[in-house]
């Protein structure tokens, strides 16, 4: 029986040398030419093709060399053939895997009809592999995990609620001082949400402000009312565009590496080698993120805001007319602190939905690198879709209640 | 530690089934058997990491799984767990990772906790090594950084997933001698997960065979008296890793 570990090609190999057909490289050409010639010769004397022949009931295929190549698996067995079926490998001198896995196929294909295959006659070597291939086949792993389904979604939605639950219970024992959080975590958290995503954030609303402009001034001067272009744009920004825009970025900045270092994490037993002492993940984890970027989310808003309205100044004042000190008036009046209290409860509702995303998947994620990925980009997806429902639904909420 | 007919799943599949044995204190008990026959997933279970099919895990009486989660952590804090990959927390040195249990669950303040942080680690040869991150360290010594975290509140049992995995002999030969050690002068009660026979001879008092096919425990005893009056499969099993 071959050792553990045996392979189909160092099988091949070894089957060869045991027949004395060790090829140095130089010799290999004319190793070739003498295979070939031999191929050629028993073909010759056999002058018969591989197939199928039934003799006192009993079916065989009588494998004719050169055998492979494996067009005779398709030949096909009459129907009437039952109970065993013989493999002959009487004329084969020379055998490779092409072969080995063309006679494995069959005899799989064979099986699944219910016959019994008795293999005969085959060259040194060629049969143990075979042998091997079967046991190996015994062998089952779990099923392959399925697409989730409706039942999946509905245990991955009760997964989120739980998860947001466990986060408000941890946050409440927090404020009430029965839960601590390390100083040093929430800081490096802050140092990775705030100050490195500024400058892009500041980017994004300074080009969405220039938008903004252009948009809602082509329209404003079709009734000659361009003076109301900075109000538009003020509060277009600080209501809603800032914390929007904030938001995306931070998805996919911040919540993506939340993500990631939890699903990592996961996926080296750090998180179970916290479970196993008694220290809540939520708390210890989840929480620093959580309250950086809460944190984090009302300066980032701020300086988005006030790139947006800046840089929508220059289209009203080189395209639209207005001029720069009647933008800056129109802007401080159109600024009422409804919106800016609207804009700012937008922002950190955001932000909490970028932290929650992040840390959700990656606390649930798998324990694989595919995993990781996998988490990495549900937590972006998730923190999109739920930033534009949250935005749909407190726009509609907060106009419905008269601010 | 008793254990009253474990029924483990991973995945969905059943992994073992109705598993009874006892761990007695200042023992050292080691599981064993082929790669997949579910020793890792035993442990997860009995560190209360999973929730079993069936059956009980009872520690001193109480039982591990069930109950409310603040006496159940209580408990658990009662077992140092070193699990296979080391699982040292990524983004702390050695020494916070050793300090971030006493801080939490400890009154000592902040100079008893670093003192004893670096006697565990001083204890597993990483007296040094107090202010490096995981990753600059080599295989050998994340484990033994591993063994010094799973000591850190002095725990009463010890549960070790493969300690000698991804090792060269020689440290995994110093790891054993480091558990033996362990349980001379500290008494604790020791769990070791391995597939590696060398340790099973080495250190155990008791080996728990895990059969993969029949998946169930096959034979508990004294690893020298399994390999003369064991099962066939056993005594297979445990003499071809003897003659290698």
């Amino acid at each position: 029986m071959p050792a553990h570990g045996f392979s189909l090609r160092s099988a091949a190999v070894q089957a060869v040398r045991q027949r004395g057909g060790g090829v140095r490289p130089r010799r290999r050409a004319r190793h070739h030419r003498r295979v070939s010639q031999n191929h050629g010769a028993a073909g010759a004397c056999a002058s018969e093709t591989t197939a199928w022949a039934c003799e006192q009931g009993q079916w065989t295929l009588r494998l004719a060399p050169p055998a492979a190549g494996a067009a005779w698996i398709e030949a096909a067995l009459p129907a009437a053939a039952a109970g065993s079926v013989r493999i002959d490998g009487g004329s084969l001198r020379e055998w490779d895997a092409g072969l080995a896995a063309a006679l494995w196929s069959l005899r799989a294909r064979l099986q699944q009809r219910g016959l019994q295959v008795e293999l005969h006659g085959l060259p040194p070597g060629l049969g143990e592999v075979l042998q091997l291939a079967q046991a190996d086949a015994a062998v089952r792993g779990p099923a392959a995990p399925r697409r989730p389904g409706l039942r999946g979604s509905l245990h991955q939605a009760r997964l989120t609620v739980a998860f947001f639950g466990e986060v408000l219970i941890v946050l409440a024992r927090w404020l009430g001082g029965h839960a601590r959080v390390r100083g040093a975590d929430v800081l490096q958290q802050l140092d990775q949400a705030g100050p490195r995503s500024a400058p892009i954030v500041l980017l994004c609303c300074a080009l969405v402000g220039v938008m903004l402009a252009y948009m809602g001034g082509a329209q404003l001067e079709r009734i000659g009312a361009q003076g109301f272009l900075a109000g538009v744009v003020t509060v277009g920004m600080v209501r809603e565009l800032a914390g929007l825009m904030t938001g995306v970025i931070l998805a996919g900045r911040v919540g993506a590496a939340f993500a990631a270092q939890l699903a990592t994490m996961q996926a080296g037993e750090e998180i179970d080698a916290l479970r196993v002492l008694g220290v809540d993940p939520v708390a210890h984890l989840v929480l620093p993120r959580l309250l950086a970027l809460l944190l984090m989310a009302p300066p980032l808003l701020a300086c988005g805001a006030l790139a947006g309205i800046a840089a929508g100044a220059l289209p009203a004042v080189l395209v639209y007319g207005v001029s720069a000190p009647e933008y800056l008036q129109q802007s401080l009046r159109a600024l009422t602190a409804t919106h800016l209290w609207i804009g700012l409860c937008k922002g950190l509702l955001y932000a909490a939905l970028v932290a929650l995303a992040g840390c959700r998947e990656g606390l649930h994620a798998g324990r694989s690198a595919e995993a990781v990925g996998r988490a990495t980009t549900a937590a972006v997806v998730k923190a999109l879709v739920w930033i534009v429902a949250a935005a749909c639904a407190t726009t509609v909420a907060f106009t419905a209640m008269g601010f | 530690m008793q254990v009253h007919g474990l029924t483990v799943a991973a995945g969905g599949q059943l992994v073992q089934q109705d598993l009874d044995f006892e761990v007695h204190r200042g023992e050292v008990l080691v599981v064993v058997g082929p790669s997949g026959c579910g020793k890792s997933t035993l442990l997860r279970h009995l560190v209360g990491l999973e929730q079993p099919a069936a059956g009980r895990v009872l520690l001193d009486g109480q039982d591990l799984h069930r109950g409310a989660e603040g006496p159940l952590a209580a408990l658990r804090r009662r077992f140092g767990v070193m699990f296979q990959a080391g699982a040292l927390w990524s983004s702390m040195t050695l020494g916070e990772n050793l300090m971030l249990p006493l801080r939490l669950f400890t009154t000592l303040d902040g100079a008893e906790c670093e003192r004893r942080a670096r006697f565990k680690l001083a204890l597993v040869g990483l007296d040094g090594g107090f202010g490096l991150l995981p990753a600059q360290l080599s295989g050998g010594m994340r484990k033994r950084a591993a063994l010094a975290r799973a000591l850190a509140l002095d725990p009463e049992l010890l549960l070790l997933d493969e300690p000698g995995s991804g090792l060269d002999p020689l440290n995994a030969a110093r790891l054993d001698e480091l558990v033996l050690h362990l349980r001379q002068y500290l008494g604790t009660t020791v769990v070791m997960v391995t597939h590696e026979i060398a340790s099973v001879f080495a250190v155990a008092d008791r080996a728990l065979f895990l059969d993969p096919q029949e998946r169930r425990m096959t034979a508990i005893g004294p690893p020298q008296e399994l390999l003369a009056h064991g099962p066939a499969a056993v005594r297979a099993f445990l003499a071809r890793a003897d003659a290698a």
